[in-house]
Formats: structure tokens, C-alpha cells, sequence
């Protein structure tokens, strides 16, 4: 009942999660190369990227961003999406937690190489923006005809 | 989208409770004080006001959303920072707190929950009886 009183973290399995993610950390042996472009796991804004035999789909988690400030570019294969989210809280807020990023961020990703650039689209709800960029026609998947 | 909901305080035992082999994600907070109250803002992207749960029971609150991502068929997964679409946190109140007037808004996958302090915080004379 005086759970209100204490003043630090008490979620059991917060703390069980970050114990797992350590222990694999851990027992993933010596780290080997990273992508060059790799950033650190909880990096604003997460992505995600999947492909089907016609598309390759970008999901950018970017809540709280004004869809007109962001900077995409698809040079390639190489998307790039830069953006701003700036901090909002009146003046006189004394914060407990900051969790949230602010600020500029920008995260550059490689697609597979078969990408048609001229072929992309960009849509922004609810906090995600999903970038869906069309393969070029030789590439997929083509049935063989044994004779 | 911006919409504004009000939320009554509701009684234990009703809580949609998660399975809990299903990975769920923290989503991260801001949290800050001011004179009117306490002022929660969460990122659930993906979530839409529909998909979003906030609970009262007693002193706990509750923030529960289920991101929708369309995907199309056939899809595999090639880069994945975010591993579900689930996401939960809790946090406990504290008495000064009118957990029955807790306001919320979402906006571009933000949460925003105003919990106001309650106005009848009285200075209250204490007898000190003597025997």
C-alpha cells in the first residue's frame, strides 16, 4: 500500500528483461563486426523493414513528428530519413522521468539492391511512417516450366 | 486526429489482463509536475485512440496499446528494432492525485495524460488530547 512512497523503479519484470537482454549480451560471445551504420538497440526511431517478392516496406516508429519536417531520400538502395522532434513542456515542469527523445535524428538504412528508387511511397499515421518502395520486375520470382 | 476522452476510476478485476508469454514493450515516458498536476506522456506508435486502454484500479494506472501496422502479404521480416506490437506500463498514484479526473489525449502515436491534484486538500486542525 505504500507503493506511491517509493521513489525508484520497482517493476520486477522490467528488471527480469534487463537482466535477459544482458545475459545475451553475455553469452553472444565476442561481438563481431557491426553494420556501419548500425546504431544502438532503443535508438529513436526504431525500424522495422520487411519484404515481399514486390515491395520492400520501411516502418519508421516515429511518434510525435510532424510528417512535413521529415527528410527522406533514397539514393539507390541507401533510404535515409532525417527529422526533428522538438521537446515540449511548459516552462516551470519540474520532470521525474525523460525518457522520450528530442531533438534531430536521422537513421540511414540499406535495402536490398534490387530497390527501384523512382517507384516509392511515404504515408504517416498515427506515429509511424511506412515507406514502400517497389523491387524492379527482373527479380522476382519467375515459375520455371520443366519440358 | 486529436481526441479528448474522459475516464472514471474503475474497480479492480476488469483489467484486460495480457497473456504473459506475450512479449509486451515499455514504451518510454515523460513524466513531469507542475502546479495544476502530473503530466504522463507516452510514445505508442502505431496505436490509434481505439486500440488504447488506461486503467484505474485503486492506486495503479495502467496504459495498454496494441500497435496496427499494415503489412502485406508474404512479407518477411528483414531488420527488426521492435520485436512486438504490444505495449504496457504501469505506474501508482499517489493520494493527492484525482485518479477520477485523469484526462487523455493522443496524437501522432503520442499519449498524453493530465492527472490533476485534487482541490480539496484542506489544512485540517489537529487535537491533541491530553490524559
Amino acid at each position: 500500500m505504500f507503493g506511491y512512497l517509493s521513489s525508484f523503479e520497482n517493476d520486477l519484470f522490467g528488471q527480469l528483461e534487463r537482466m535477459r537482454r544482458e545475459m545475451d549480451a553475455l553469452f553472444s560471445g565476442p561481438p563481431g563486426p557491426m553494420g556501419i551504420r548500425s546504431v544502438t538497440s532503443g535508438t529513436y526511431p526504431a525500424i522495422n523493414v520487411g519484404a515481399a517478392s514486390d515491395r520492400v516496406d520501411v516502418y519508421l516508429f516515429a511518434a510525435g513528428v510532424d510528417p512535413r519536417s521529415l527528410d527522406i531520400s533514397l539514393q539507390q538502395h541507401l533510404l535515409s530519413i532525417a527529422g526533428e522532434r522538438p521537446a515540449e513542456a511548459p516552462a516551470e515542469a519540474q520532470f521525474y522521468r525523460r525518457e522520450r527523445f528530442a531533438g534531430d535524428f536521422r537513421r540511414v538504412i540499406s535495402l536490398p539492391e534490387d530497390v527501384d528508387p523512382d517507384r516509392v511511397e511515404a504515408r504517416y499515421r498515427d506515429g509511424v511512417l511506412h515507406i514502400t518502395v517497389a523491387r524492379r520486375e527482373e527479380v522476382k520470382p519467375r515459375q520455371i516450366q520443366v519440358e | 486526429m486529436n481526441e479528448s476522452t474522459a475516464m472514471k476510476g474503475r474497480e479492480a478485476g476488469e483489467m484486460s489482463s495480457a497473456a504473459p508469454s506475450e512479449a509486451t514493450l515499455l514504451p518510454p515516458v515523460d513524466i513531469y509536475e507542475d502546479a495544476a498536476g502530473i503530466t504522463i506522456k507516452a510514445d505508442l506508435p502505431g496505436v490509434s485512440r481505439e486500440r488504447l486502454t488506461i486503467q484505474v484500479d485503486k492506486d495503479t494506472l495502467t496504459i495498454e496499446g496494441e500497435a496496427a501496422i499494415e503489412m502485406p502479404e508474404g512479407m518477411q521480416a528483414l531488420y527488426a528494432d521492435l520485436r512486438s506490437t504490444r505495449f504496457r506500463r504501469s505506474f501508482t498514484l499517489s493520494p493527492e492525485l484525482a485518479a477520477d479526473r485523469i484526462t487523455a489525449q493522443v496524437k501522432d502515436g503520442v499519449l498524453t495524460l493530465q492527472v490533476p491534484k485534487r482541490a480539496e486538500a484542506r489544512p485540517r486542525k489537529i487535537e491533541i488530547s491530553v490524559g
